[in-house]
């Protein structure tokens, strides 16, 4: 009696669970606004890319075309394709201090595997990873990006402000 | 001549009738099967087609995708693309391969098909031989398909083609059983074995109805084991591709591959309008009892519309649970047939031979 039990149980859940399959992909079934392919090139003008997306990297740059970067090269150490060369200056301050500066911040697109360690180590948040995703181009020459706008210079940070009026 | 597109009973005898007249008995009787071969071929690169269209837009949707959509409006163009290239690629031949037997596969696979397709009705009169065994005709032919699969698996001299080709024989061989006993459930209903006369059966109410709970376990069996049957999915061990590459068809190329493409389609076409004649009632309308203006509604769309829709149904529903369900292994599957579906198959014919007896159904 009990394998017979046994084996109806088995059986309606059996039917059960493949009813419950079936009802999952009936409704993708009859739901199109379900779909999430993107008609890509169609919808170049509209499409948003998550914000999690990894594109490539850029370094941020605000109103005063400053960015963050000190040139401190842990992104360079740290990056395992050797995709990112930073190039730092000597520059002497108007209190006769020299301090290290960030010249140029030379990005290869090319070698780079997108895989953010940069982004992570980053002390100061500098860099970080953009939406954009054409990265086609005809010269290999020109995946051979420099991140800093010319003339940029780095931005105070806010707390020696805050030194400054103790 | 009366041509009436609710009854092609007139419409044919006319034909035949004046073939008779005008020529001598043999030439008549050639010209009639030529007219017929060249409706089914015709018929079948249609449907092929389509079903080939149909099937990737209903996986597409019920995966979250689009499906074919560049070729054409909605992509309906797309399998006619296919099909073209598939036409003009290089048919390969196979070193060590037995040669015979290689080329002569496709044929049993597609001629199989095509034999099944001809006790079928697709209207009143529209059906190109009407047996008084037209169920056991199908049945018998249909399980032809797999001599065909057998020796596609064997001449290729591939081990891949070979597994696939030996699932496909012990698949089909355990689900014929539950296929051909379903059919039985219908025909104790029924009272007939021949198709037109099932149909006519049907004029009340359709089988899926009067025969109420035994008929609808047969018809939930009849698709599992007619999927099954025809090697599709979640029953497509026999052409696997994570595992045989492509199973017993793995060396075929060009037009030969597009044989094995297209009676698989065709299979599925087949025991889909079978399934929809002996359990939807294939042609007839759709009638309630009592409800004359109802029915006769009903009766004002013609009969290939009708018999088109329950089959695309039944199709609907097969492709349904082939992209719900994944692939069974082995044990699984002869444990599926053995274990569940003959028990309750033999159980159910008992079941209808009690209700038919009693007077239980409508």
């Amino acid at each position: 009696m009990n394998a017979i039990l046994n084996y109806l149980k088995e059986l309606f859940g059996g039917i059960k669970t493949l009813l419950t399959g079936m009802k999952v992909t009936g409704y993708y079934f009859v739901h199109p606004k379900e779909i999430i392919t993107q008609q890509y090139p169609e919808n170049r003008k509209t499409l948003k890319m998550f914000d999690r997306f990894k594109g490539e990297v850029t370094m941020p740059h605000d109103e005063n075309n400053q960015h963050k970067c000190t040139a401190c090269g842990i992104c360079e150490i740290n990056c395992p394709n050797g995709s990112i060369e930073v190039i730092s200056k000597q520059v002497e301050k108007a209190d006769g201090k020299t301090k290290k500066e960030l010249d140029v911040y030379i990005y290869k697109l090319s070698m780079c595997t997108f895989c953010g360690i940069c982004i992570k180590v980053c002390p100061q948040d500098a860099i970080t990873f953009s939406q954009g995703f054409e990265h086609a181009v005809f010269n290999k020459e020109k995946l051979i990006k420099t991140l800093n706008k010319p003339g940029s210079s780095l931005k105070e940070k806010v707390k020696e402000v805050k030194e400054v009026i103790e | 001549m009366t041509f009436n597109i609710y009854d092609f009973t007139s419409f044919n005898q006319w034909i035949d009738k004046t073939l008779y007249d005008n020529l001598p008995s043999f030439w008549a009787l050639i010209i009639e099967m030529t007219l017929i071969g060249v409706a089914f071929l015709l018929f079948y690169a249609v449907i092929g087609l389509f079903l080939v269209y149909a099937e990737r837009k209903v996986c597409a949707f019920i995966q979250n995708r689009v499906g074919p959509n560049r070729v054409g409006p909605y992509g309906i163009f797309q399998t006619i693309a296919d099909f073209i290239k598939l036409l003009m690629k290089e048919i390969i031949p196979i070193n060590n391969a037995d040669k015979f037997l290689f080329n002569l596969a496709p044929f049993i696979v597609i001629i199989a098909s095509f034999m099944a397709i001809a006790a079928i009705p697709f209207g009143k009169g529209l059906h190109a031989i009407d047996f008084n065994i037209g169920i056991f005709y199908v049945m018998a032919v249909s399980s032809l398909g797999v001599v065909g699969i057998l020796l596609a698996g064997w001449s290729s001299n591939n081990k891949y083609s070979l597994i696939g080709a030996m699932r496909s024989g012990a698949q089909i061989v355990s689900y014929e059983l539950s296929v051909g006993l379903s059919m039985v459930t219908m025909v104790i209903l029924a009272g007939s074995m021949q198709l037109s006369e099932i149909v006519e059966a049907q004029r009340n109410g359709w089988f899926i109805f009067t025969g109420h709970i035994p008929a609808f376990i047969a018809f939930v069996i009849f698709l599992i084991a007619s999927t099954a049957e025809t090697n599709r999915g979640p029953f497509d061990l026999a052409e696997a591709e994570s595992e045989l590459t492509a199973g017993f068809h793995t060396e075929y190329s060009g037009i030969k591959f597009a044989f094995f493409f297209l009676a698989e389609y065709m299979n599925m076409f087949i025991v889909a309008s079978i399934a929809a004649t002996i359990f939807w009632g294939g042609w007839m309308p759709l009638h309630i009892g009592g409800w004359v203006g109802f029915n006769h509604a009903m009766d004002f769309i013609p009969p290939f519309f009708w018999y088109m829709g329950k089959t695309l149904i039944v199709i609907f529903l097969m492709m349904w649970f082939k992209w719900t369900f994944p692939r069974l292994r082995i044990d699984q599957l002869l444990k599926l047939e053995w274990k569940y579906l003959l028990p309750i198959n033999l159980f159910n014919i008992i079941l209808m031979a009690l209700v038919v007896l009693m007077g239980w159904h409508f």
